[in-house]
């Protein structure tokens, strides 16, 4: 370059530069070696001689609470490990419970000895901070996520807090048809099996069945929109014409016809539920790619010689994460609903292995003498539904600018 | 001195609906190390096209590097037909040896990746750093491009920088890798004056401290006066001009050339109206015949509009795609008699029938094109 004409200093508006970006913290008292002490001994009460009343309540009532479930079923947490064969649901019980109480614990004491000294940030949000920040406001979002939480903490926990064997028939005579009772609460059924041991094995099923599914529809979703979405022409075409096609089946018709062919089992359940909730996401994927492939930074990352592979899973996905974490959380309750609509119809889960939806359809026949048995789990299902419905709502209103306020 | 970069009779053809679009069509010129090379011209002359071609960045299908086209790439191994090579190839050239910043870069960035972590994944993809060396490399780019606080800024995303801040780390994406051409196409274009100025004057001054050569797309004239060696003039897909920055702007040869620099206005100098080029650049896919400036050039006669004339040499460097070199007194007749380019040239020039190669007003919006070419 010859001509340097303008004589500009580098000096760009800059306004961040403090002396110490690291002055201040969070506006929180330092911390001493006794707060930290008493946080290691009791969590929660090393926050509480602080003052700070809201997450100190938090950290011990949890603590608390986990505490006196470890402490009401230890003697089955032995039981897990004393009998001839040790089950593997009763293993991963005990070890979420441990698990859950070394959260609380670790998560006491981190926040004492880490986080009270970090400095107040004040620049590097990253979107999925300001998300976090929107989403936090959002009450109603946030109470769906804390149920969706206990949800699966209970389903990890239930081979440990079940008071009965959901399998276990109790005396035709004595114990059939019992409405709900200090024993019982909520009954028993036509087999005089405890409906609340029920209820919460049939969580497992739910629960997982809705994760498990809704994950394998968004891995193929995703793999086939950012594959069509990309290349785009016949590559396009061929994956979204296929696409057309699976969604032009009616999805419960499709369901039922799979697994009346094949013997039912829950795997089978899971897979056929995968396989047929993915159209939806491949498309979102793609309408997703499609106006991200056209954006300067992607050809930016062509230009630094960035192979596809490489543009697709680094560059391309990370950007439609947003709406698909949406779709993926609304979708468990729909995948939910319908593992429920198939076990009601008796082609999902087989009994007497408990699941929402054939405990409904156990139910019905006595439904104005006995009306505990459908009742209960329906409940359990509502809930979950709208649990995971809110949390999509929240969810979607958080991840998407357009909708903040 | 052996070119780095030699382009010679390149024609990338689009298929369009209407059409094949010649979009560029026959251009060749060659880039030496450590200089900075001009290409200026209208909008859909070719200019970028031209520079996605050098990075074999055209879409395929509907683009086309027509066969005969040759870009010759010169590194330590030897010279490579960037025309020709595997694109395996291609993706080890792309970001390690030639770079590219482009015009936009408030889109350009990844928004979901902090700067830091941009740089550092060129970097180990190319050079194979460890992460910690990588990021301590990004950290001195940073710090090389005028970032204030690179430490800090290092972890910032996108969204948290000023547009001039974009650029300077698009700038470091592209250099970090240590490449021998840099392609600017119109890199500020999208930044106010003064931020211009301050990128103008960075990339000068690091192609002083790292010696590669600069391809500068721009429609400025401004700009290319401030910062290039050699400067190509491109109208409808070919060169028009060529030459040394000083030799062009002070005595252009082509037609084309002088109605850029005539409809600039200058400080000092009071008009009512500037003069202009009448009419839009053609269509792509249908170039007229002969000289492909004809109907908007205020020289042209019955041989202008029937065979098209060859790029002469004029000079040292110096060449001209125009039937005025055979026939010199034509540009005194005809300026004699009519002055040439005229202020009036807008509204009584031939253009009007032309078809429009941009948007339908770009021929009527006199006042914005003056700003502009």
């Amino acid at each position: 370059m010859v001509h340097s004409q303008t004589d500009l200093e580098f000096s760009p508006p800059e306004p961040v530069a403090g002396e110490d970006p690291t002055a201040g913290t969070k506006g929180r008292t330092p911390v001493s070696g006794g707060h930290l002490a008493l946080s290691a001994v009791l969590p929660g009460f090393g926050h509480l001689v602080r003052g700070e009343w809201v997450v100190g309540m938090v950290f011990a009532l949890t603590w608390a609470a986990f505490l006196g479930v470890a402490f009401i079923v230890w003697d089955r947490i032995f039981g897990v490990f004393g009998g001839p064969r040790t089950p593997f649901d009763g293993v991963l019980a005990v070890g979420t419970l441990g698990a859950l109480l070394l959260v609380v614990w670790g998560g006491a004491l981190y926040d004492l000895a880490v986080r009270a000294k970090r400095p107040v940030k004040r620049y590097g949000d990253s979107q999925w901070a300001i998300a976090t920040r929107h989403f936090r406001r959002n009450r109603i979002a946030v109470a769906g996520l804390v149920v969706m939480l206990v949800l699966y903490a209970v389903t990890l926990l239930t081979p440990l807090i079940a008071p009965f064997d959901p399998a276990a028939q109790g005396d035709i005579v004595q114990t059939r048809y019992l409405s709900p009772s200090f024993e019982h609460p909520m009954g028993t059924d036509k087999f005089g099996r405890d409906v609340y041991s029920r209820v919460l094995y049939g969580s497992r099923i739910s629960l997982s069945i809705g994760f498990v599914a809704v994950g394998l529809s968004v891995l193929i979703g995703a793999a086939v929109g950012s594959v069509a979405g990309y290349f785009g022409r016949w590559t396009d075409t061929v994956l979204m014409r296929f696409t057309d096609m699976m969604l032009s089946f009616p999805r419960l018709i499709l369901l039922i016809v799979t697994i009346a062919l094949f013997e039912p089992t829950i795997w089978l359940v899971v897979i056929v539920l995968g396989l047929t909730g993915w159209m939806s996401v491949a498309r979102i994927v793609r309408g997703e790619v499609l106006s991200l492939r056209s954006r300067e930074f992607i050809q930016a990352a062509k230009v630094l010689g960035m192979s596809d592979a490489r543009i697709i899973l680094r560059h391309i996905l990370p950007n439609t994460l947003a709406p698909v974490i949406v779709y993926a959380t609304l979708g468990i309750g729909t995948t939910i609903l319908i593992e429920a609509t198939l076990s009601f119809l008796g082609l999902g889960v087989q009994p007497p292995t408990p699941s929402w939806g054939n405990m409904i359809a156990d139910g019905r026949d006595a439904l104005l003498t006995a009306w505990w048995i459908s009742t209960f789990p329906g409940l359990a299902i509502v809930i979950t539904v709208t649990a995971f419905n809110l949390l999509g709502d929240g969810l979607r209103d958080a991840l998407d600018p357009r909708l903040r306020t | 001195m052996e070119p780095i970069l030699k382009v010679s009779d390149l024609r990338t053809y689009f298929r369009a609906d209407a059409g094949l679009a010649r979009a560029v069509d026959g251009v060749s010129f060659e880039v030496h190390p450590g200089e900075t090379l001009g290409i200026v011209g209208e909008s859909g002359s070719g200019k970028s096209v031209t520079s996605l071609s050098v990075m074999r960045l055209i879409p395929e299908p509907p683009g086309e590097i027509q066969p005969g086209s040759k870009i010759l790439f010169r590194d330590n191994e030897g010279e490579k037909d960037l025309a020709r090579v595997t694109e395996e190839e291609m993706r080890h050239i792309r970001g390690n040896d030639i770079a590219m910043i482009f015009q936009e870069p408030m889109t350009s960035l990844n928004p979901v990746f902090k700067v830091g972590d941009q740089i550092v994944e060129s970097l180990r993809l190319h050079q194979g750093l460890s992460k910690k060396d990588a990021r301590e490399k990004a950290i001195d780019m940073l710090r090389l491009v005028g970032i204030p606080i690179p430490e800090q800024r290092v972890d910032e995303y996108p969204h948290q920088l000023s547009g001039g801040m974009r650029q300077r780390v698009m700038i470091a994406i592209a250099l970090a890798c240590d490449p021998k051409v840099l392609i600017a196409d119109e890199p500020t274009t999208a930044l106010d004056v003064t931020i211009q100025a301050q990128i103008l004057e960075l990339l000068n001054r690091l192609q002083e401290e790292l010696g590669m050569a600069i391809i500068l797309i721009t429609h400025d004239l401004g700009v290319v006066a401030e910062t290039c060696d050699r400067v190509i003039v491109m109208y409808a897909g070919q060169v028009f001009e060529e030459g040394s920055v000083e030799d062009v702007f002070r005595d252009p040869q082509n037609p084309y050339t002088e109605g850029l620099l005539r409809s600039i206005p200058r400080l000092g100098s009071h008009s009512e109206r500037l003069a202009v080029i009448p009419g839009v650049v053609p269509s792509a896919t249908e170039w007229p015949t002969g000289c492909r400036f004809h109907a908007r050039c205020p020289y042209g006669w019955e041989k202008t509009a029937q065979e098209e004339p060859p790029l002469f040499e004029i000079g040292p460097g110096r060449k001209s795609k125009c039937w005025l070199v055979e026939h010199p007194e034509r540009r005194e007749e005809i300026r004699r008699e009519t002055g040439g380019f005229t202020p009036e040239g807008a509204l009584t020039g031939t253009g009007a029938s032309t078809p429009a190669a941009g948007a339908p007003d770009e021929g009527v919006d006199v006042q914005a094109r003056d700003r502009e070419v």
